[in-house]
């Protein structure tokens, strides 16, 4: 395992294929609590932090338990139970610590646990074979990605506010066509394969 | 008789999953770029739902609240790893297409959505017919999803050639991109006739 594989790890799940543009992971809290730049920013940290602990979890789990075991058909079962833990444990440290996000985060907190980005990267490690620090930067890099997209609308969907769309669109769809254009300009990055 | 008209109804129109309910996108968008993908998730779907759904409502007196979320998962993942170990033995090109997007079941918002909404609070009978109706609209949405994808995005349908040789297909659809901008114009569509009609 060198530099620049792990690099290539970092930058396919960030930009090349990010989770939300090109993967469809996790699109329900991107549409969901995209409507302030400030709450998407507190989402995007909560789940960079679940993730990244997950995908570690997940790994452990997998490697030292489940295949010695040879327990693999119960990893969907194993691996949400983890993720629901975890995210119970960051609902009670948010509620102590920032009482404001946790406001702010409300009802999409505890839906962390069906993000289905978080079960998704635990998936997709075991899927691809990756080693203990591969999965973690995976893990890691993938939910970097999704906090840029979320970012990105959640700023878009602060001008759209004043913008004059038509009767139908007002709403959901408006936002799922920001959304399909944001999906056009990622696209770009389909040609960024350097290794 | 009645209830179960309008709960059809429901599902597949007024309340459908997908355009009005906003759940499970994920796997809407993902998986529908032809009817073969489409059918095989709905259907996978739906018989998670109808499932859980009678499980859950049987169980709906024992589950403490505070813990109810992580038991109705659990619940879930039991059967989707049933349905994904069968589809694998009996359905391979199927699972092997949808890949990731089916074990991800567990964590469509649908079958948690419809847990917390309706199974926890009624009777076997109507949560199981719940579980068919609001599953059905799931894989209605995603037939028309894919339909209108696969037709323009690669000129065929279930994998038979339908457009003349000459048409060029919109690569765009197929594409991610293209899951967004359909479902988008879908739902403005929805929400144009739902508005007419009252």
């Amino acid at each position: 395992m060198s530099g620049s594989e792990l690099f290539s790890i970092a930058l396919g799940a960030i930009l090349i294929n990010n989770f939300i543009f090109s993967r469809f992971l996790g699109i329900c809290p991107f549409l969901g609590v995209s409507k302030k730049v400030e709450t998407a920013t507190g989402m995007g940290m909560a789940v960079i932090f679940v993730i990244t602990v997950a995908s570690a979890a997940t790994y452990v789990l997998n490697e030292f338990i489940l295949v010695p075991l040879e327990l693999e058909y119960m990893q969907t079962v194993a691996f949400i139970l983890v993720i629901a833990s975890l995210v119970q444990f960051v609902e009670m440290v948010l509620m102590k610590l920032m009482p404001a996000l946790y406001q702010a985060l409300g009802i999409y907190l505890p839906l962390i646990t069906t993000n289905c980005a978080v079960l998704g990267v635990a998936l997709l490690n075991v899927q691809n074979d990756y080693n203990f620090v591969e999965s973690v930067l995976f893990g890691f890099t993938a939910a970097v990605g999704f906090t840029l997209a979320i970012i990105l609308l959640a700023s878009i969907r602060e001008r759209l506010e004043f913008a004059d769309e038509p009767e139908c669109f007002k709403g959901f769809p408006i936002v799922l066509i920001t959304s399909g254009l944001l999906a056009i300009a990622f696209m770009g990055f389909q040609g960024l394969s350097i290794f | 008789m009645k209830g179960i008209v309008k709960q059809f109804k429901e599902g597949l129109l007024t309340n459908n999953p997908v355009f009005v309910q906003f759940l499970g996108m994920c796997s809407t968008m993902a998986i529908s770029i032809n009817i073969q993908n489409a059918l095989g998730m709905g259907l996978a779907a739906t018989a998670v739902l109808i499932c859980s759904n009678a499980v859950i409502s049987l169980l709906r007196k024992v589950i403490p609240a505070k813990v109810r979320i992580a038991s109705y998962i659990v619940i879930v993942a039991g059967f989707v790893t049933a349905i994904d170990l069968l589809m694998q033995a009996y359905l391979p090109d199927l699972s092997e297409s949808l890949g990731v997007f089916i074990p991800l079941i567990v964590v469509n918002c649908i079958i948690l959505a419809r847990a917390e909404a309706f199974a926890s609070k009624n009777k076997v009978l109507p949560s199981a017919i719940d579980g068919l109706t609001m599953g059905l609209g799931f894989t209605f949405a995603l037939l028309i999803m894919s339909t209108i994808r696969e037709i323009l995005g690669s000129g065929t349908l279930a994998g038979v050639q339908v457009m003349p040789d000459g048409y060029e297909p919109v690569m765009l659809l197929i594409l991610p991109a293209g899951g967004f901008l359909t479902l988008g114009c879908l739902v403005a569509l929805f929400q144009k006739i739902m508005k007419r009609r009252g």
